[in-house]
């Protein structure tokens, strides 16, 4: 997300991905290491999944989420859990300003990804964070076979639509 | 405190998202797509994210109850069943395609970013087309059994 700030060029290396710089954005102190940040973003995904479970024993799954606020608009928790987490992103975003390896993606793609991922992930009850983070966390033989399911047709999907040119790389 | 508490684990997670770099679809394709470009990034946010909530369950779990519930509300299925298969298989196909899953697409539409905006209305059309098909398929069992 932050390469655009830390440039790691070829001739870095694999030292390049390791070294760590820090970057004043906006008057934040803030790491540039692509790596060491998705290691910390994952530390905080870890911290709210498990804070989620421990205060009202729910698991962090955001499709299931994000289905019950909109099915049960009633009920408080799940609609101020999106909130929370859009908001998060939100002022996180605002300063990192990330631009990096940003997906020009066709809007016909986008809308027939969202229309598949909003049937998949509630016919296979969850999606990233319920079976990859939350489901294997429990140990759960359902999440993890789930999740290789997931990542597999994920790397299948992306990879031939890229190779074979349906979708600009 | 059930909305305080929730709305805490969402800052939280929305917080991690955007660090970790999976807000922008590119850097998850990078993962996705086997190419030159190939990042490992993804995993190490699962991994790292995975290992925390496993200690977490682990210490949570050992309490009765959690704080603001009379209950712990651990999903009950067990089956390795079709609906499962299918469900992630379909929702890979559309991860692939698009680059977003649930929550970094959620991050990114409330960040106004139009990519996540129209990936989100097809995502929330695609979950209700989910409920009026499950609907219907109870209905017709319904009338079997009847």
């Amino acid at each position: 997300m932050l390469s655009g700030v830390c440039k790691v060029s070829p001739a870095h290396g694999v030292m390049g991905l390791i070294s760590q710089d820090l970057l004043f954005h906006r008057g934040v102190m803030i790491f540039t290491n692509v790596l060491m940040n998705a290691v910390i973003g994952g530390i905080l995904i870890g911290l709210s999944a498990s804070w989620l479970f421990l205060s009202l024993g729910r698991v962090a799954g955001i499709s299931g989420i994000v289905s019950q606020a909109i099915k049960q608009p009633g009920t408080l928790w799940p609609v101020m859990f999106v909130i929370g987490l859009g908001a998060g992103g939100w002022i996180t975003a605002f300063f990192l300003s990330p631009t990096a390896n940003r997906l020009a993606i066709e809007p016909v793609w986008l809308i027939v990804g969202g229309l598949i991922v909003g049937f998949g992930t509630r016919l296979g009850s969850g999606c990233t964070s319920g079976h990859g983070v939350c489901g294997i966390a429990r140990l759960s033989p359902r999440s993890m076979v789930a999740t290789m399911i997931f990542v597999g047709f994920g790397m299948l999907t992306a990879t031939l639509l890229r190779d074979l040119g349906v979708i600009e790389a | 405190m059930k909305p305080i508490a929730a709305l805490v684990a969402g800052l939280i997670f929305g917080v991690g998202l955007v660090l970790s770099g999976m807000t922008e679809p590119g850097n998850v394709i990078n993962f996705l797509n086997i190419s030159p470009n190939w990042s490992p990034a993804l995993i190490l946010v699962m991994g790292s994210a995975l290992v925390v909530t496993g200690v977490g369950y682990r210490l949570g779990g050992r309490r009765s109850a959690p704080l603001f519930d009379t209950t712990f509300h651990r999903p009950a299925a067990k089956q390795i069943d079709r609906r499962l298969m299918i469900g992630a298989g379909l929702f890979g196909i559309g991860w692939g395609i698009a680059g977003y899953c649930p929550g970094p697409a959620i991050v990114g539409a409330f960040s106004l970013d139009s990519r996540a905006l129209l990936f989100v209305a097809a995502y929330v059309v695609g979950t209700l087309v989910f409920e009026l098909w499950e609907r219907s398929v109870q209905a017709r069992a319904a009338l079997a059994d009847g």
